[in-house]
């Protein structure tokens, strides 16, 4: 149980998805101008990659394994990896028109998002369990959601903010992320030990 | 290397047909967005913006292909709810707001035809054959189209002027604050 | 209370800031009257509401407190005719407003002779019924005379239907320069006083508090003495702090209850009005007389003999400026106080209702440093009487979000200018709230239109859909007339027919 505790933190923070391995860069700039959006997207976001996760477990240890397809493999993630965000947004649809309406425009944007194929991939070459790739989806992509709302928060300071003409909007952002970053790595020095 | 074709192939097929199938089973007629922002977009299918009319250009804002500040009539109010709406940020500076207008028949030119009587969407103008209409002005949107319709150019778009009651004080100028 | 509040209680309230209140030497000075201008200007809205629509024409002879346009609507109030004269013109002049617009006035030439017309006094008010009183004090067009101009009768008939039990009488006049009210208590204390009993008997309550700034003894002094004989009038000595004129402020400070934000005074059980309104309704009840002159502070540093004047509405602000002198040209010209006041055009402009001081600033005092960066340092928030953030709210409207802005409280905003007083940077913060309060309202309106819109085009569809069923209806109609007639045209053939079909066979 400790160890699961462990690896959710460690993925949520000491690895974090989008400060430390740099994947789903995309949505992190373009879809934190405001709060509501970037926790609409981290949580549309972290129902996709978990399961997600749980579908290329499966179809890594079930197909690719089995027959020494390895070399599919991204071909084959990516395709399931679009029908299911495409299958989940159709059942959302239908079934739940409010949650529709805060997730449904952002689904689309996840399809492909590296941050989802890249954890997926992740989780094969660390030869994780089925368990322990539920865990390690969830917690990153927890990770990704608390940043996503913490740089969100900064930004909507930021827009209000002076700052010179050169500098207003992507660049002071960039700049914003990179020491966002910085501080992120000040988990790397953790033990948990 | 037939094993992979076959797999892939298969995965292909089988996500292809699921996908359809649920398409089907889980069809929701219309377009939900566009019908809530049809029921933001003021009604009159007046045409200023290029569409045929109102639920045609929400149809189009719902998809993405044209602006929020498409439509006139609704001017800074509606692109704003719009924006809200489909949660993204506009610059209200760049709509065209040119201030509210409304059309003004001009009574010595007026010949009393009727014509834009009924091109009016909101039943603005009053009048009667051979008699010099009118425009009442808590009804007209300033869509312009009587202007068009007007046999003898004596209705046109006016400013309406700013009164004390809806005067605004002016955004400070920012100088180093 | 905690032993440290015990022995740290603060000298005053925690909000608010305390300006130079350069109310002296004006405010010593005798009270005078105003010699009655020759053309009096008076505007159809002086007060919140619908405009009164006049019931004179260009040309009638009027006498003075004679009615010259009626209140229109339920939120409105008349205007009066200030003097007796003739009537010249109905048409537009500058509004003592900062945008410079024009408004509709009624234009009076003076006869010089200052004539009442019919009064009709009451002997007793407290004989009668409190909603007479409400439509006395409305016929004789008595608004709030502290500066928000609301119909005093409008005001009465709510506090009667929310069962207010106290009486809050604002003499705060916490405003720097100004010295009306003050005047007013320590000249007509005993109107105020019976005035302010009209008042409660008018709206039910059964007490009365009338919160007095420390600053002005001699008023406090005949306040006393007018209200010794009355029992259930208390007056309150209130601590000089900008803005304790301010209703909220002045209930929270008399009686301890906080008005909830977007909830008004009478909710809580009290209800406030000036007491230039007590003595108003005193004059309208007593007297009989409509509100056509008040008591106003002429003031600043560009007038030469400054004090109060008994003016008449409708008087321009040049007319004053000329009767107390100047030093100059003003370098600006304020109407109301130096906080809330709104700044004028120019001198050309009447007098309205709610003026409670005219200010000619010169050079120094209207001096505006340059407004600097916002340095984030908070004193905006301590001085805040309302408990806002007024530099998140200013930076938020800068960056063109109003609905952030109201999402940090902009709708509970007075408007007071603490803020802007106490701001080091010198940023103009009322002037963001004002306009945003502007845009927002106008987005309302537009808002409001659009839904007026949707209403008429719906109207139209369904009138279309109508005349086309009716016109179907009357083509049906029409056609089974005709097969109608058709039929018994043929009928009435074959009958002929039928008759000569005998004669026919018998012929050949």
């Amino acid at each position: 149980m400790t160890a699961y505790l462990l690896l959710l933190l460690t993925t949520a923070f000491v690895n974090n998805v989008v400060l430390v391995k740099f994947l789903g860069l995309c949505p992190f700039m373009g879809v934190s101008r405001n709060m509501d959006s970037a926790f609409g997207m981290g949580m549309a976001t972290t129902f996709v990659i978990t399961l997600a996760c749980a579908a290329t477990w499966m179809l890594e240890h079930w197909l690719l394994a089995p027959f020494g397809l390895g070399y599919l493999r991204i071909l084959c993630f990516i395709l399931v990896i679009a029908a299911t965000v495409q299958f989940v947004e159709l059942v959302v649809k239908k079934s739940a028109p409010a949650l529709y309406q805060a997730l449904g425009i952002y689904l689309p944007l996840i399809t492909t998002n590296c941050a989802v194929l890249g954890l997926a991939l992740l989780t094969v070459q660390e030869k994780m369990g089925f368990v322990e790739t539920l865990v390690y989806g969830f917690g990153s992509a927890l990770g990704f959601t608390v940043v996503m709302l913490m740089f969100a928060g900064m930004r909507e300071r930021l827009a209000l903010a002076r700052v010179p003409a050169a500098f207003a909007g992507a660049p002071a952002s960039f700049v914003l992320a990179s020491l966002l970053s910085l501080a992120f790595m000040g988990f790397a020095g953790l033990n948990f030990g | 290397m037939l094993i992979a074709i076959l797999s892939l192939g298969l995965l292909g097929t089988v996500l292809g047909f699921g996908l359809g199938l649920a398409a089907k089973k889980f069809h929701v007629a219309g377009d939900p967005l566009a019908a809530e922002i049809e029921a933001l977009m003021p009604g009159s299918n007046c045409g200023q913006c290029g569409f045929p009319g109102c639920p045609g250009a929400a149809a189009a804002i719902a998809a993405g292909s044209a602006p929020v500040t498409a439509c006139p009539p609704g001017g800074k109010a509606l692109a704003q709810a719009l924006a809200a709406r489909l949660g993204i940020a506009i610059d209200l500076a760049q709509v065209a707001d040119a201030g509210p207008q409304i059309a003004a028949v001009a009574e010595e030119i007026c010949i009393g035809c009727c014509r834009c009587i009924k091109v009016c969407p909101t039943d603005a103008i009053v009048g009667a054959a051979k008699q010099i209409h009118n425009v009442m002005r808590e009804a007209c949107t300033g869509c312009g189209n009587c202007v068009e319709r007007c046999p003898t150019e004596a209705v046109t778009l006016q400013p309406v002027a700013v009164t004390l009651q809806h005067w605004i004080w002016p955004k400070p100028l920012a100088a180093g604050h | 209370m905690g032993l440290l509040e015990r022995f740290f209680a603060p000298r005053h309230p925690a909000w608010g800031v305390h300006p130079d209140d350069r109310k002296r030497p004006a405010a010593d000075a005798p009270l005078r009257r105003l010699p009655l201008p020759e053309r009096l200007y008076v505007p159809l809205q002086q007060h919140v509401g619908g405009a009164a629509r006049p019931v004179v024409l260009a040309g009638q002879k009027v006498r003075k407190g004679d009615l010259l346009a009626e209140a229109q609507g339920n939120i409105s109030a008349p205007v009066h005719a200030p003097t007796s004269g003739r009537v010249l013109a109905i048409g537009e002049v500058t509004a003592p407003h900062p945008s410079g617009l024009a408004q509709i006035a009624i234009t009076l030439a003076s006869d010089g002779e200052d004539r009442w017309g019919e009064r009709d006094p009451v002997a007793d008010p407290f004989a009668l019924a409190p909603e007479e009183i409400a439509r006395r004090t409305a016929a004789a067009g008595v608004v709030g005379l502290g500066g928000a101009t609301f119909p005093a009768a409008v005001k009465f008939n709510l506090g009667r239907r929310l069962k207010v039990r106290t009486l809050i009488v604002n003499g705060g006049e916490c405003e720097p320069y100004l010295s009306a009210d003050d005047m007013l208590m320590r000249e007509r204390a005993a109107e105020v006083v019976d005035g302010l009993r009209i008042v409660m008997h008018a709206i039910g309550a059964g007490n009365a508090l009338v919160g007095i700034e420390a600053n002005k003894p001699q008023a406090i002094a005949a306040m006393r003495a007018a209200a010794a004989p009355c029992g259930d009038v208390a007056i309150r000595v209130v601590p000089a702090r900008y803005p304790m004129g301010s209703d909220r402020q002045l209930i929270e400070t008399l009686t301890g209850l906080e008005v909830p934000a977007d909830a008004r005074a009478a909710e809580v059980g009290v209800l406030v009005h000036n007491v230039s309104t007590c003595a108003a309704v005193h004059r309208a009840l007593r007297r009989g007389e409509a509100l056509v002159e008040r008591i106003l502070t002429v003031n600043g540093g560009a007038v030469r003999a400054p004090g109060n004047l008994l003016a008449p509405v409708g008087a321009r602000v040049a007319d004053l400026l000329a009767f107390t002198g100047l030093h100059g040209e003003p370098a600006r010209l304020i109407l109301g106080g130096p906080m809330m006041g709104s700044v004028l055009p120019h001198a050309n402009v009447p007098l309205v209702k709610g003026a409670s001081g005219i200010l000619a600033f010169d050079a120094a005092e209207a001096a505006v440093p340059a407004a600097g960066p916002c340095i984030r340092c908070g004193s905006c928030t301590r001085a805040c009487p309302m408990g806002l953030l007024p530099l998140e709210m200013a930076a938020r409207i800068r960056a063109g979000e109003l609905a952030a802005a109201v999402d940090f409280g902009l709708s509970d905003c007075i408007s007071c200018g603490c803020c802007a007083w106490v701001c080091p940077a010198h940023i103009p913060l009322v002037q963001y709230f004002s306009h945003a309060r502007g845009e927002l309202a106008a987005g309302e309106r537009a808002r409001l239109r659009n839904a007026a819109t949707r209403r008429l085009v719906e109207q139209r569809s369904e009138r279309l859909a109508r005349e086309a069923r009716e016109k179907a209806a009357a083509a049906a109609k029409r056609k089974a007339e005709r097969d109608a007639a058709k039929a018994r045209a043929a009928a009435v053939t074959r009958a002929a027919d039928a008759a000569a079909a005998p004669l026919a066979e018998a012929t050949p």
